[in-house]
C-alpha cells in the first residue's frame, strides 16, 4: 500500500500489537478476584506522572468525576488526555495543573454553555499543548482498532481536511477499491476510568442508556478503573449476562461511589447539576477564582460524600434526580449571562 | 372572510435566532434521517420532529437513535438524547451507520465558511498560536464527511463567511467539483444549505459555489452579499424565506427550550 499523505500530529498512545499482547499476558488476570480498593488507592496504584489517560462517558455525561478529583487531589502531573468530548473532567484537569498536554477531538468547550475560560487560557498562552487533532468518530475507531488489538483501521473520515493534516493518521491507496483511506493508528491508553450504573465486586459492568465508546474503550485501556453507582452480586449478573457490557478481566479496581459523576448526568438517575457548573464557569474566568473552586470542593474535602454535602446535599440530589425524571424544570444560571 | 383573520391576526414578533430554528426545521425532510450537532441544530431537528415532520428520525452521535426530544438537551450525549428512542445504541454504531451510507441530513454549526462550504471549528488566527482556540471537529467532520446532506447553521459577517478558512476542520466540497470523491470521501456527498440570520444558501450544481436562494423577510440581496467576504453567486430569482408562526414560536419557547439556553442567551 503507497501512502498517499502523512499526518503531522504526535503519534501517541500507539503500540506494537505483539507488545500490548505480551503486557496483557504479563499483567491482566483471568481470574475472578475481588477488584474493590478505595478510589485513593485505585489512583495512587495506577496513575503514573505522564501517563495518557481516557476517561469513559461523554463530555459532562457518565464520566467519573470522583476519579477526577482525586487525581486533583493526588497532585498527579504531566498527565497527557484523549480530549474526546473531554469537556468538564478535562477542563479542571487542565485548570488544576494536572493534564498539560491533550489530543484533541473536542475540548475548550462545554457544548451549549459556552467555551471554558481556564482551559483555552491554559492553550492559548502555551500551558497546554495540542499534540494532534482528530475527529469525534477517529478517536472511536482509535480504540476500536486496539479493541482488535490491531495496529490500525481503515476509515473515510478526516480525508482532505487540516484535521486530517494535524493528525497522527495516514493516508493510503486502498488495495480493494484503489480510493484513498484514511488509516487510524490503534490507541491504547494507560489508564481508563469509567462511570457505570452497577458491577459486581469482580468488575463485571453494566451500562443503562447508550454505551458511548466504553465498549472499545474499555478494551483498548491497558488500566480499567471503574466507579459504579452501585454494587451488586454477582448473581444478579449471571442471571443477565447480555447486560454485561464490560467483563472482570479488563478491570483492575473497583469503587462504589453514588452520584459519581456530578456535577455531570448519570442517564435515569440524574441530571447534570447547572447551578454548580454555572459557579466553575465564572469562577474559571480568573486564576483566583480557579484557586478558590479546588480549595472548596477539592483540596479541603477527603471523600465525595464531603464533596455531595458542599455543592447542596441531599436536597440537590433529590432536584437532579426529580430534573432527569423531567419532573422538575431546569435552571441554567451560566445562560442568562 | 380569511382575509379579515388575516387583517386582524397580530403581527407575530420573533428573534434572528428564532428566525434561523425555524428555517432551518424547514429543510428536513418527514421520514429521512439527520445527525444532529450540538446547539442551535438540536432545537431545529426537534421543531421540525414537533411540527411537519413527526417521522424525522434523529440520531446523535454519542448512541441516541430515533428520540422523542422532551426539550432541549445540553449535550449531544445527555439523556434527553435517547429519551422514549429505538435504540441506545454507541458512537461507534452511529458513524459505522453514517459511514454505511444511512444518514440523509447532517446538521453543524460553524465559525467560519468558504465558498465551497468548508468549515472552521478549530482555531482563528494560525494554528501554532491561535487568537481564539475554538473546540476542534467533535463529531463535525465526521457528519460533514460521511451524511448526504450537509446543513450548516452559523451567524453571517465578514469575518464568518471569508474567502479561505483559517483551518478546514469539516470537509465541504474542499477545492471545488470533484475534489471530495479525489480525496476519498463517499460519492455524492457535501454541503447542502447554509442557514443564517440574514438568508438561505445552497451550492452551485455544476461550481460547487455557494449561492444565494433566498432572503429572510426585511433583508435585502444587497446585506447578504456587503456581508460575505467571498463572491456570493446570485441568481436572477431569490425568493423571501417565510417567517416563524405563532405556532413554532410557541413551540420554541414554551416546549424546546423554556430555560432559554439557545433561544434567550446572553
Amino acid at each position: 500500500m503507497d501512502i498517499l499523505e502523512e499526518g503531522k500530529g504526535e503519534l501517541l498512545a500507539w503500540r506494537d500489537p505483539d507488545e500490548h499482547r505480551r503486557w496483557v499476558l504479563e499483567n491482566k488476570s483471568r481470574s475472578l478476584e475481588d477488584k474493590r480498593m478505595s478510589l485513593k488507592e485505585a489512583v495512587a496504584k495506577f496513575v503514573q506522572d505522564g501517563d495518557y489517560i481516557a476517561m469513559g462517558g461523554f463530555g459532562h455525561i457518565r464520566v467519573s468525576m470522583a476519579a477526577i478529583y482525586e487525581i486533583i487531589r493526588q497532585r498527579k502531573r504531566n498527565l497527557v488526555m484523549a480530549g474526546k468530548t473531554a469537556v468538564h473532567d478535562f477542563d479542571v484537569l487542565v485548570a488544576s495543573g494536572c493534564v498539560n498536554k491533550v489530543e484533541v477531538a473536542y475540548c475548550f468547550g462545554h457544548e451549549l454553555r459556552g467555551l471554558s475560560p481556564a482551559s483555552r487560557r491554559a492553550v492559548e498562552n502555551g500551558q497546554l499543548k495540542v499534540a494532534a487533532e482528530i475527529s469525534n468518530a477517529g478517536f472511536q475507531w482509535r480504540f476500536k482498532a486496539a479493541a482488535m488489538g490491531l495496529p490500525f483501521i481503515p476509515t473515510r473520515v478526516m480525508l482532505g481536511t487540516d484535521t486530517f493534516k494535524r493528525s497522527s493518521a495516514k493516508v493510503v491507496k486502498d488495495p480493494f477499491s484503489d480510493k484513498p483511506v484514511c488509516l487510524l493508528p490503534a490507541c491504547y491508553p494507560d489508564v481508563v476510568f469509567m462511570h457505570v450504573h452497577r458491577c459486581d465486586k469482580y468488575g463485571n459492568s453494566q451500562i443503562d442508556g447508550i454505551i458511548i465508546e466504553d465498549f472499545e474503550l474499555a478494551r483498548a485501556a491497558r488500566r480499567l478503573i471503574i466507579t459504579t453507582e452501585e454494587v451488586i452480586d454477582g448473581e444478579r449478573i449471571r442471571k443477565e449476562p447480555w447486560k454485561t457490557v464490560i467483563p472482570f478481566y479488563l478491570v483492575d479496581a473497583v469503587f462504589k461511589v453514588p452520584y459519581g459523576s456530578h456535577p455531570g448526568n448519570m442517564p435515569y438517575l440524574y441530571y447534570s447539576d447547572e447551578e454548580h457548573m454555572a459557579e466553575w464557569l465564572k469562577l474559571s474566568k480568573t486564576d483566583d477564582g480557579v484557586k478558590q473552586y479546588f480549595e472548596k470542593y477539592v483540596y479541603s474535602v477527603e471523600t465525595f460524600e464531603e464533596y455531595l454535602n458542599l455543592v447542596g446535599g441531599e436536597k440537590k440530589l433529590r432536584y437532579l434526580k426529580r430534573l432527569e425524571e423531567l419532573k422538575a424544570p431546569l435552571k441554567a444560571p451560566w445562560a442568562e449571562g | 372572510m380569511g382575509r379579515r383573520l388575516n387583517l386582524m391576526e397580530k403581527k407575530v414578533e420573533y428573534t434572528t435566532i428564532e428566525l434561523m430554528a425555524c428555517a432551518a426545521s424547514k429543510v428536513l425532510e418527514d421520514k429521512k434521517s439527520v445527525l444532529v450537532g450540538t446547539g442551535l441544530p438540536i432545537i431545529a431537528a426537534a421543531l421540525a420532529q414537533r411540527t411537519h415532520a413527526p417521522n424525522l428520525f434523529i440520531v446523535f452521535e454519542a448512541g441516541g437513535m430515533g428520540p422523542q426530544i422532551p426539550m432541549v438537551p445540553i449535550s449531544v450525549g445527555d439523556s434527553r438524547t435517547f429519551y422514549r428512542a429505538v435504540m441506545a445504541s454507541s458512537m461507534d454504531y452511529v458513524m459505522s451507520t453514517a459511514q454505511m451510507g444511512h444518514i440523509d441530513y447532517g446538521f453543524l454549526g460553524a465559525a467560519q465558511i468558504d465558498k465551497y462550504g468548508n468549515i472552521n471549528t478549530t482555531a482563528i488566527g494560525s494554528y501554532e498560536k491561535p487568537t481564539v482556540r475554538l473546540p476542534g471537529s467533535g463529531g463535525a467532520n465526521d457528519v460533514g464527511s460521511l451524511c448526504w446532506r450537509t446543513i450548516i447553521l452559523m451567524q453571517q459577517d465578514t469575518r464568518r463567511f471569508v474567502e479561505r478558512v483559517d483551518f478546514i476542520t469539516t470537509p465541504g466540497h474542499l477545492s471545488g467539483p470533484g475534489a471530495r470523491e479525489k480525496a476519498g470521501l463517499p460519492a455524492g456527498t457535501g454541503p447542502y444549505r447554509v442557514i443564517t440570520q440574514l438568508g438561505i444558501m445552497g451550492f452551485d450544481e455544476k461550481t460547487k459555489r455557494m449561492t444565494l436562494l433566498s432572503v429572510h423577510p426585511g433583508i435585502t440581496v444587497d446585506q447578504v452579499k456587503a456581508n460575505t467576504g467571498f463572491e456570493l453567486i446570485v441568481p436572477d430569482k431569490v425568493t423571501v424565506t417565510e417567517p416563524p408562526t405563532k405556532k413554532e414560536l410557541d413551540k420554541l419557547r414554551k416546549e424546546i427550550d423554556p430555560a432559554g439556553m439557545v433561544l434567550r442567551r446572553k
